[in-house]
């Protein structure tokens, strides 16, 4: 390990992507390590609005096999049955990946006019694991008997649907042109050692420009918070200062001074307006710093968050009430009781819009408007928890506590912790980058951790990177789409670079940091437009693609009760009425008893036969690894 | 007497049912009459009968008749043989055959042979039957359109109308594959082009032509653009000119054009005369036909319509007559035989043969003879032509003609113009185009006159003898040719049939296979076993936190487990902030939190354990107790009620579903029920489908443009009908059906047709 880093050792930047990131506009001259600021994506959710743009591209308009040579193969073919076999599968394969409904196109000849073949013909072909990446889960029903011609019409149209829309979102995915970048330490050193001066001396203008710090002593720790789009950065001062403004350009909006302390800030769902949570109430200000709203119901509020598909304002207050305020018509949704005291520890899940509430019991609670009480409760810590956060895909969630440790919970049904640590003086502030890097405050260091790979949760072993900030951490915060984490403290602010935080492709329809103001009031009328009700925040955010069962079977019975019969029951037997003495009690009971044999004889039938299937599996699975008593033999390799 | 004997024979037949009493009585009534002959034997007859009725059974005994007999009693007409029916044999028997009754006989004996009509049915029955008929008729009508409404229900998309013109999005080559020479014209065309190894399918250019394609440069398509372009406005131009030319009315321009002309054509033909006398000879030859020509169309004597006026008009007109005059002396230099000064004895012979032979073979030996210009170029062009209706782009490159005089090439472009035009205009495609193409290049010509004019009639006359005949030839010669290129394609198109079909089979084997693949990609997609490696990996590194089905035996214990999870050492110095400041922190928060660190421990785990329970308990059913206190029993403070009696009123409570935290010592999940999401919940299983999965399943893809992209969420958005504007949208007709449903492919969907058709059929006879 070398004991100081030289000057310009770009080396240990490295820079993963092999394209460039196109030069903004106010970026100035770059080299070669430009792309530090610009990274990948594997994520299973893809900009959509790139993906839009170019997506006819990827048609291939060329026709499929070419006929002949079909034709020639037949010729060939000495065994024809065998071969038509074959042919049919291959049919069965294009079937399944040609995308395009026309059959017509199939039958065209390859020829074009000037005779040339085409060297590739067919679509492009798409790796399988990409594919999968899109799907919709596995299907969960079973098909056990003959269906209806309908419904297996149906079944095969959703099939063909799902199979042909995540074809053309992984052929999509080609248009994500960047890639992400990381540190990566020469031959055993600790990324954790290098400091934010020789990244910064390594990586371009631009970036570099990335990494600064506010002196802002007088006003007290800061609260701060990125906009959606990453280009805003809001900052809220314990003594009342608020400001914000465009950190890339650094170009002010508004600052005042709201003569009040000031606990948190949020921007809503734009830049333009943003949420300032004040000694008493909460208070709404537009870009220019006036005053346009005063919320007095909520008051004393220590957190806010803001749930942008919902347009909710999720307030935490003093007095332990969770307040839901749609911000789209100023409604307060749902005002929740905790009973639990003070609450000062929120963050939001962003996959279900979940809200997860620290507690003075070392507890967590996951919160949703529509339900009274916590949809989940979790012990995590013998003491109270003093920080909250999830990463971007809903599945894991860090808490440190009181006892001084971090550790993070798989939220997938579990809940249960993966891993901790115990950390000297305990984390009082995490944050979650869209890549999954985890960044803990303790005291006035900040500590970045990473994962081993993408997806996975990140590992106390070994911190990515470390910085010593001039003031206690007050707030947290990594900038979407930037390698940026963004850290207020006592004395101010500071913007540290993080290589590999960031997403590096945006979505340009969703949350665009680049988008005129035009753009924005049109994003801003689309938003609107679609609003997720506040009802539908539940754990699992695909609840609404099911079916509500005990709605249903409650409505089956409703109505046999009000009919006296079942309609859909299966109608009893009743034997036919018989001439000639045939007809007689006896015979009537012998002929009842004979269809109820039969159905009871096709039933054991039935069950007899599965528990065959079942046992012969059972003696697979034994058969197929040598039994443990018989060792191997050398002379094993003459068997046969 | 007789009038009285059936009034006799009726009372009589009233006696005989009447008992003997009665009969006894009337007895003296009979006795009156004066009868006294048969008196004895009817008493006795009498007596005898109502002996034999004293027997008990009331037998009657019919009277005797004996008509026969000479002495016949009116009171005794016996009635024997009242229950038979009278036959017709019977009546006729005693008849005398005579040739009159003959034929009567004969006409009766048909009648007898005829059966008797059966009675008609009941109405309600003969309506039943109707119906029935009409039923299954109908049926049958109706059973034709079930594939194709089959069809139309499952189609993702149908777009009205029905019928469309076909959009030809087909590349040229399978256009013209597919296209077959029909008319003779068409057929006589591709011989040509066989003749002349022209390619006729794809690749459609020979390899002369594609090199050439290929050699062409962007200056080089540029230069070329620009010299149509120009061409083209040349032509408009003197299109232009031509027809302001055409439409002066002034007979001195015309009478001024037409003879400068004259002394053009005549100064060029002396000039030619020293130039090349041989081709003067040949112009003078024209000149001559031309004349030929025009005296054999009697153009110029007094038959014509404006001859006649003229001499009406002459005798008072003196223009008129000079007119006439005029018209006589041509007619007259017309008519005279012009004296050619004959060179050799050759040409002379070759005269005598041009009278001799048709003009046709003539004009051909001419070419052989020298070099003509005026045919050779009308047979480039002609050819030319043929090149460019066949394939207009290439067909200029290839000609070596291109490397000729300027003008002559400004005329081939003219030409070329002209010929897409026609083309474009489509129809009289080939004969059209010929035509124009020489009318084209008479106007383009500047020594023209009514000779040229004439002279080039006769041409083109010519060459379509002479394609008349080319024709005739080729016939055998091409006839083979065309059939082998159709051959593949045929057998292409049947292959491409052989393919399909299995395609379509296959729907059900393919919704299987589709389904197995998908759980398969499924499983891998879970990675079932990576997962269970992690967790084990996970365990390796806590193995005081235990997997759930242990939890399950002493969750309590456990608790405290999970909680204490084993700590990491710290490693990196740098990462622990050397300053614990905590002046800026709120100042009753952080007194706060270390009282609470103090205190922090088991009673966060207790109390958590004791929240647990009392969810548990909420969430249990509980058991409802009926008994009412006093009732059979005396009641009243300190009295409690029997346990036999409770037991007795006691509902008890189902067992609860096992709780979804039952494993979880850590965590408390609430089972209650989101019934405001609940609200947006499907709560009805659509038709088809049968169990709530396979419904699940059909929804499962999101339809917006958030989670698609653009052209899928066009796909899945596309509508199920639409209409053209415009467009009359007309039922389906009986005719289409029938070829529709021939096509209609999977036979398992008309099967199902067949059946669905069959069963609706049966259903309904039950219903009359």
């Amino acid at each position: 390990m070398e004991a100081a880093p030289k000057p310009g050792s770009g080396a240990r930047v490295k820079a993963q992507g092999k394209k460039q990131k196109p030069r903004r506009y106010w970026e100035g001259e770059t080299d070669g390590a430009s792309s530090l600021s610009s990274n990948s994506f594997t994520t299973p959710a893809p900009p959509r609005g790139t993906k839009r743009k170019g997506e006819d591209l990827l048609q291939p308009r060329g026709a499929k096999v070419p006929k002949r040579s079909k034709q020639i193969q037949a010729l060939k073919s000495n065994q024809n049955q065998k071969h038509l076999r074959s042919k049919q599968n291959q049919n069965h394969l294009r079937l399944k990946k040609d995308l395009r409904p026309n059959h017509k196109q199939e039958l065209r000849p390859s020829g074009t006019l000037s005779g040339a073949q085409d060297p590739f013909p067919g679509p492009a072909p798409v790796s399988e694991n990409a594919v999968n990446k899109f799907r919709r889960g596995s299907s969960k029903f079973v098909k056990k008997h003959h269906l209806k011609l309908v419904t297996e019409h149906k079944l095969k149209a959703a099939a063909d649907e799902e199979e042909e829309t995540s074809v053309r979102a992984a052929r999509a995915e080609l248009l994500l042109s960047e890639e992400p970048g990381f540190l990566e330490g020469e031959d055993g050193e600790d990324t954790a050692t290098i400091r934010q001066s020789d990244i910064v001396e390594a990586v371009d203008i631009s970036s570099a420009a990335k990494h600064f710090d506010l002196n802002l002593y007088q006003f007290g720790p800061y609260r701060l918070n990125y906009s959606r789009t990453g280009r805003h950065l809001a900052l809220g001062g314990r003594r009342g200062h608020v400001a914000t403004f465009d950190w890339i350009t650094k170009k002010l909006m508004c600052e005042i001074n709201v003569m009040e302390a000031v606990r948190d800030i949020r921007f809503l769902h734009s830049e333009t307006l943003f949420a300032v949570a004040q000694k008493r109430w909460l208070h709404v200000y537009d870009n220019q710093g006036i005053e346009l709203h005063c919320v007095r119901r909520c008051d004393r509020i220590t957190r806010l968050e803001f749930l942008p598909f919902h347009f909710l304002l999720a307030t935490a207050s003093e007095t332990g009430f969770l307040t839901y305020l749609d911000v789209s018509v100023g409604k307060i949704v749902a005002s929740l009781t905790a009973r639990a005291g003070r609450l000062d520890v929120m963050t939001q899940n962003p996959h279900n819009a979940v809200i997860h509430l620290g507690h003075s019991n070392g507890t967590v609670s996951l919160w949703c408007p529509a339900m009274k009480e916590p949809l989940v409760k979790i012990l995590c810590h013998r003491g109270g928890v003093r920080a909250v956060a999830v990463d971007s895909s809903g599945t894991y969630m860090a808490t440190s506590g009181l006892d001084h440790q971090v550790k993070i919970f798989d939220l997938r049904g579990k809940y249960q912790p993966l891993t901790s640590r115990a950390l000297p003086q305990g984390a009082g502030h995490l944050a979650f980058s869209q890549r999954g890097l985890l960044a803990g405050g303790m005291g006035d260091v900040v500590n970045i951790w990473r994962g081993q790979g993408q997806g996975s949760f990140p590992s106390f072993d070994q911190p990515y990177l470390t910085h010593r900030l001039r003031g206690h951490v007050h707030g947290l915060q990594f900038c979407p789409f930037e390698d940026v984490l963004g850290a207020g403290h006592s004395r101010g602010f500071t913007s540290i670079l993080v290589p590999g935080a960031g997403e590096p492709n945006f979505d340009g329809l969703q949350s665009n940091p680049y988008r005129s103001r035009k753009q924005r009031q049109e994003w801003e009328v689309k938003a609107l437009m679609e609003k997720i009700p506040a009802e539908l925040i539940d754990l699992d955010p695909r609840n609404l693609g099911e079916i509500d069962v005990i709605s249903l079977e409650q409505k089956k019975k409703e109505r046999i009760e009000r009919l006296g019969f079942d309609p859909e029951a299966k109608a009893l037997f009743q034997p036919k009425q018989k001439k000639k003495g045939r007809s007689s009690a006896a015979n009537l009971v012998k002929r009842k008893t004979k269809v109820k044999d039969q159905e009871h004889r096709e039933k054991v039938r039935q069950s007899l036969q599965q528990h065959q299937e079942q046992q012969q599996k059972k003696k697979k699975k034994l058969r197929t690894p040598p039994s443990p008593g018989s060792r191997p033999s050398a002379l094993d390799r003459f068997k046969r | 007497m007789k009038g009285k004997a059936p009034e006799e024979s009726s009372l009589l037949a009233l006696n005989q049912q009447e008992e003997v009493v009665d009969l006894l009585k009337d007895y003296p009534l009979s006795a009156s009459e004066d009868e006294e002959d048969n008196d004895g034997e009817r008493k006795h007859q009498k007596l005898l009968e109502t002996i034999g009725r004293l027997d008990g059974k009331n037998r009657q005994r019919l009277a005797e008749r004996s008509e026969a007999s000479l002495q016949v009693s009116e009171f005794s007409v016996s009635t024997e043989g009242t229950g038979e029916k009278l036959e017709l044999a019977e009546l006729l028997a005693p008849i005398k055959p005579s040739s009159s009754l003959g034929t009567v006989k004969k006409r009766l004996k048909k009648v007898k042979n005829k059966k008797t009509v059966e009675l008609p049915l009941s109405k309600e029955e003969n309506e039943r039957i109707h119906r029935e008929a009409a039923y299954n008729k109908t049926s049958q009508d109706m059973d034709k359109w079930d594939p194709v409404v089959l069809k139309n229900r499952r189609a993702a998309q149908l777009v009205f109308p029905l019928e469309q013109e076909q959009v030809l999005d087909a590349p040229i080559e399978e256009v013209l594959g597919a296209w077959k020479a029909r008319t003779p014209l068409e057929q006589e065309i591709f011989n040509l082009l066989h003749k002349n190894k022209q390619p006729l399918t794809d690749p459609l250019l020979t390899p002369v032509e594609k090199a050439s394609l290929k050699a062409m440069s962007l200056e080089e398509a540029k230069q070329r653009r620009a010299e149509l372009q120009k061409a083209r406005a040349l032509q408009s131009y003197y299109e232009a000119k031509a027809r302001r030319q055409k439409k002066i009315k002034s007979k001195k321009f015309h009478k001024v054009l037409k003879k400068r002309k004259a002394k053009e054509v005549l100064k060029q033909f002396e000039k030619l005369q020293k130039v090349n006398p041989t081709a003067a000879l040949e112009e003078l030859e024209k000149m001559e036909k031309a004349r030929m020509e025009e005296r054999m169309s009697l153009k110029h004597q007094n038959s014509g319509k404006w001859a006649k006026s003229k001499a009406i008009m002459a005798k008072y007109d003196l223009e008129a007559r000079k007119a006439m005059q005029e018209q006589l002396t041509k007619n007259k230099e017309l008519t005279q035989k012009l004296q050619v000064p004959s060179d050799s004895e050759h040409d002379e012979d070759a005269e005598e043969d041009s009278t001799l032979i048709p003009d046709i073979v003539n004009e051909v030996q001419m070419s052989i003879d020298g070099p003509n210009p005026w045919m050779q170029k009308n047979r480039g062009i002609n050819t030319q032509a043929s090149h460019i209706q066949k394939k207009p782009v290439a067909g200029e490159e290839s000609e070596p003609e291109e490397e000729e005089k300027a003008g002559a090439e400004e005329d081939a472009l003219l030409q070329e113009v002209e010929e897409r035009r026609s083309l474009w205009k489509g129809s009289e495609v080939n004969q059209g185009s010929q035509k124009q193409g020489l009318r084209t290049k008479a106007p383009k010509r500047t020594e023209e006159d009514k000779e040229v004019l004439a002279e080039l009639r006769t041409l083109s006359k010519h060459i379509n003898k002479k394609a008349k005949k080319v024709r005739q030839v080729g016939k055998q010669h091409v006839s083979p040719a065309p059939a082998a290129p159709k051959e593949p394609s045929v057998q292409r198109e049947e292959q491409s049939l052989l393919d399909e079909r299995p395609e379509r089979v296959q729907t059900m084997e393919d919704i299987e296979s589709l389904g197995m693949e998908e759980v398969s990609q499924e499983q891998k997609q879970l990675r079932p076993g990576a997962e269970r490696r992690r967790q084990r990996r996970q365990q390796h590194n806590h193995p005081e936190q235990r997997s759930p089905p242990k939890v399950k035996q002493e969750p309590m214990i456990d608790l405290h487990t999970i909680i204490t999870v084993k700590t990491h050492k710290a490693n990196s110095s740098l990462s622990f902030p050397t300053i614990v400041d905590e002046e800026d922190c709120d100042e009753e928060v952080t007194q706060k939190q270390i009282i609470k660190e103090a205190f922090a421990g088991d009673d966060v785990i207790a109390d958590f354990q004791k929240e647990k329970c009392e969810a548990d308990k909420a969430s249990k059913p509980k058991d409802i107790d009926l008994s009412l206190p006093g009732w059979g029993q005396w009641g009243g403070p300190g009295l409690v009620i029997s346990a036999r009696k409770r037991r007795r009123f006691l509902i008890k409570a189902p067992k609860a579903t096992p709780r979804k935290d039952k494993c979880l010592p850590n965590v408390v999940i609430s089972e209650k029920r989101n019934i405001q999401a609940a609200a947006h919940q499907v709560n009805v299983l659509p038709f088809p489908f049968t169990h709530q999965y396979q419904f699940e399943e059909t929804i499962k893809t999101p339809v917006g443009t958030t989670w698609n992209t653009q052209r899928a969420f066009q796909k899945l958005t596309a509508p199920r009908v639409v209409t053209k504007p415009g467009h009359i949208i007309e039922p389906i007709k009986e005719k289409d059906v029938e070829s529709s449903s021939s096509h209609l492919g999977p036979p398992t969907l008309q099967r199902k047709a067949q059946q669905h058709a069959h069963h609706r059929r049966r259903r309904l006879k039950k219903a009359p």
